[in-house]
């Protein structure tokens, strides 16, 4: 139990006694899922137009259902968010500004809000 | 007279390859004590079995590394009321990512044989002891002093990466590294870390630094010593053959 092993993995996902470094690191390791989830889903939904466009069109009609919107909402979320922290991971990876990281953290975390607040007003209420 | 706080001390406790379970101590502490003071006491005058490391008791030595309420910290200087209050629980574990051997103590060897192929010297000159980004020392007196990194193992502890890896380096053995080539530019300290298991296996968590009692600043250095290993790979990649030097 105390010492290194693969079967570990879920304490990457324990922000308990954590600081906010490691709370990015969570944040990305989720929405990394959740993009591949996304992707894979995508992947057998274009999958549908070889079985012509019936099949198509009634995937279309379930695509305008709300839960299929706040689904899209959370991909365009989660993109939003793994990209701008990996982003700063990878410029302060490499050496540069990794004194600032946290701060880096912050301002990516607030940009990612203000993008995801307008795709979300664009969405749902059409603006 | 100090106005004294009942506390609950659990300690995870531990026999060699037996399960782990927690005894509860209650104790009244002055909230100004240290955490290790008040495993002493439990030893002193409650188990005289209870086993845990110390030896200094001014963040020297690096000996009394334990988890303090899910948070690594160096027990002898971590005042109690920094990390209760009264009637609170203080809950004491011994560091992650070490066997344990017994209660609150972890083998450390084979985290010391890493940092000792680093070549790290326990002193360097007052300029090169710091951080680059830090002052210098006044220049009235040129000489030596201990370097920052006490191999306490706070970091390892502390690090998703090293929680998983059996075989990552570490944070400590990477600030090593880092140290070693600032001061020296040796190629083979780059080529020693310059894999999967070391440089390239950190998440930048950057819990390393937050835990780090003795300003080494080790997720700096790893970023540092990145840079400039993808520095020195470019520069092989303009060079003529016969130019190029390892790693």
């Amino acid at each position: 139990m105390n010492q290194p092993s693969p079967r570990n993995i879920l304490r990457w996902f324990d922000p308990r006694h954590r600081q906010p470094g490691t709370w990015a690191f969570i944040l990305n390791r989720i929405t990394a899922l959740g993009l591949t989830l996304y992707l894979a889903m995508h992947l057998i939904v274009l999958g549908k137009l070889a079985q012509g466009p019936a099949a198509y069109d009634s995937f279309v009609a379930l695509a305008h259902s709300p839960l299929v919107k706040i689904g899209e909402m959370l991909v365009i979320a989660a993109g939003i968010l793994h990209g701008l922290n990996g982003l700063r991971v990878a410029i302060t990876s490499l050496g540069f500004a990794t004194r600032y990281q946290r701060q880096l953290l912050w301002a990516s975390t607030i940009l990612s809000g203000i993008l995801i607040l307008i795709f979300a007003r664009a969405m749902f209420l059409g603006g | 007279m100090p106005t004294l706080w009942k506390i609950t001390l659990e300690i995870l406790r531990q026999r060699q390859n037996q399960p782990p379970h927690v005894e509860l101590f209650e104790l009244e502490v002055d909230p100004d004590e240290n955490v290790l003071d008040c495993i002493e006491r439990v030893w002193a005058f409650h188990d005289r079995s209870l086993t845990f490391r110390h030896a200094c008791h001014h963040s020297t030595c690096g000996a009394c590394g334990m988890r303090v309420n899910g948070v690594e910290k160096l027990t002898c200087i971590t005042p109690v009321r920094e990390v209760t209050h009264p009637n609170g629980v203080l809950r004491v574990e011994p560091l992650r990512n070490f066997p344990v051997l017994s209660d609150l103590v972890v083998d450390v060897s084979g985290f010391f044989q890493r940092m000792e192929q680093t070549q790290l010297s326990s002193i360097a000159p007052l300029s090169q002891a710091k951080l680059p980004f830090e002052p210098n020392p006044p220049t009235i007196w040129q000489g030596q002093r201990l370097i920052d990194c006490i191999e306490c193992g706070l970091c390892v502890s502390a690090c998703p990466a090293a929680n998983t890896s059996t075989s990552y380096f570490g944070p400590a053995v990477l600030a090593a590294a880092q140290h070693v080539y600032r001061q020296t530019n040796n190629p083979t300290v780059m080529q020693l870390v310059n894999c999967a298991d070391g440089l390239w296996r950190c998440h930048s968590a950057y819990e390393c630094s937050a835990v780090c009692p003795s300003n080494v600043d080790p997720a700096w250095r790893i970023m540092d010593m990145r840079r400039a290993t993808v520095a020195h790979s470019l520069r092989n990649i303009f060079k003529r053959p016969n130019q190029k030097v390892a790693p």
